[in-house]
């Protein structure tokens, strides 16, 4: 029970903390904005192509936007060496990384659900026939991206370059989750339920969350103490 | 001692080569589709199992260098690294010429061929990773994580011709292809050629890592007085 008690802990300190001055938050939903404003200048997609590109296009959005609230996850402890505070303090490091691993869940899982009506107006798609099998998809994904920008930005906050490395470690590592998001996406946009042909790459994308998070809870000490 | 094994393997190496190459180009005929562009298998199969095993070896040294904090293991990490991205190029590029003759395209955004570059664009950023970290701890220990997580994304690389509808043929010497017993024993051959070298590689490049590790001490000593 202490487990849930500690990450909840830090999961509360984390939204509370991004609440108060809403920067990643703000940056990450006008980015996702900019994005789904250029795509359509980009391509200039008919009803029928924008359905046959809506997964690839609400990932790529998803995953660019959430970079931003990712990687600050733990740069932001830096300053005031809050980091060495969190890491001396009498908590797991497996606790710790649930904990803001929830907390940039939540805040990426908010902006998603801002830009996902948006996208639908914008290029007037209707998105929500299977809405709550399109809501399962989009956990799971953003849950494997949170898990893998949790841990990045875990794994580069005190390197050189860390703006330029983490991008670009994190999304050859999301490929895998990021197809099949994608895929699901747009067969369920496109009125196909789950299930049948689909359904292996709903099984991949659990596969990717659950190996990703137990990785993820082994090894995060070991990056942050050594 | 090292020495004298990196020449005796090399020998070994060289004679195979020779005689694999002799075999692949004088006496094996033509395939019956294919014709002759076939003979880049001999390259391209060996050349990603080789890549295969030597980021197996760099997952086990980095999860070993995280338990005993022994820098050999990490100096194991990068020289394999580094020897199994020249592999996997060696794969990308023998796949694509053998694609370009006998699909008429370069390249296709096919499962198998897709994961294979997602590796090798993993491991180029480890190589990176690596560069951007001074201080020789951190740099072993984050490097470590970093590789263990690439590793994990290695299975799906296998797994993916079976999991995805895939333009890459099936595979022909394991797992339900049938080919003429002469061209799988020159294939497999190769095989141990193409692992041979790329130990002499890893072995060399090993001796490069500890000698530069050496360096640095010597220099942060002299720094020190």
């Amino acid at each position: 029970m202490d487990f849930f008690r500690e990450m909840w802990v830090i999961t509360r300190k984390d939204l509370r903390a991004e609440l108060r001055t809403k920067e990643a938050i703000n940056a990450s939903l006008a980015f996702s904005l900019v994005i789904l404003v250029l795509f359509s200048f980009a391509f200039d997609p008919t009803e029928k192509e924008t359905v046959s590109m809506s997964g690839g296009l609400l990932w790529i959005v998803f995953a660019f936007a959430g970079t931003l609230v990712l990687n600050r996850s733990f740069a932001r402890e830096v300053p005031n060496d809050c980091l060495d505070a969190l890491v001396a303090a009498p908590i797991s490091g497996a606790a710790l990384f649930m904990g803001k691993a929830l907390a940039n869940f939540l805040l990426v899982l908010a902006v998603e659900l801002v830009s996902l009506p948006v996208f639908g107006i914008f290029y007037n798609v209707h998105w929500t026939s299977h809405f709550w099998s399109l809501m399962l998809v989009l956990a799971l994904g953003t849950w494997g991206l949170t898990v893998i920008g949790t841990i990045f930005s875990a794994l580069t906050v005190n390197i050189r370059l860390r703006e330029l490395m983490a991008p670009l470690l994190v999304y050859p590592m999301l490929i895998p989750a990021l197809m099949s998001a994608m895929q699901l996406s747009m067969d369920l946009i496109a009125g196909k339920p789950l299930g049948g042909e689909n359904q292996i790459w709903l099984r991949l994308l659990v596969a990717f969350d659950v190996i990703f998070t137990a990785l993820s809870l082994v090894l995060l000490e070991t990056v942050l103490v050594g | 001692m090292r020495e004298k094994l990196i020449y005796s393997l090399g020998v070994i190496a060289a004679v195979l080569l020779a005689r694999d190459l002799y075999s692949i180009f004088m006496q094996l005929p033509d395939e019956a589709s294919q014709g002759m562009i076939y003979r880049i298998i001999f390259f391209h199969v060996p050349a990603a199992i080789t890549a295969m095993a030597c980021s197996a070896v760099a997952c086990v040294a980095s999860i070993l260098f995280l338990v005993t904090k022994n820098f050999k293991h990490d100096a194991i990490a990068v020289a394999s690294t580094e020897v199994g991205l020249a592999f996997l190029a060696a794969n990308l590029v023998t796949g694509s010429i053998w694609g370009r003759i006998i699909w008429g395209i370069w390249w296709t955004w096919d499962a198998r061929l897709t994961s294979a570059l997602v590796c090798w664009l993993l491991y180029a950023g480890y190589l990176m990773l690596r560069r951007a970290i001074e201080e020789p701890a951190a740099r072993a220990r984050i490097s470590a994580v970093f590789n263990i997580f690439a590793f994990a994304d290695v299975p799906i690389v296998i797994f993916s011709i079976k999991w995805w509808r895939t333009q890459h043929p099936q595979p022909v010497f394991w797992g339900g292809g049938s080919i003429d017993p002469a061209m799988y024993l020159t294939a497999l051959l190769n095989l141990v050629a193409l692992i041979l070298l790329g130990v002499i590689l890893t072995l060399i490049r090993l001796r490069q890592e500890e000698v530069q590790r050496e360096i640095d001490s010597i220099r942060r000593y002299a720094h020190a007085v």
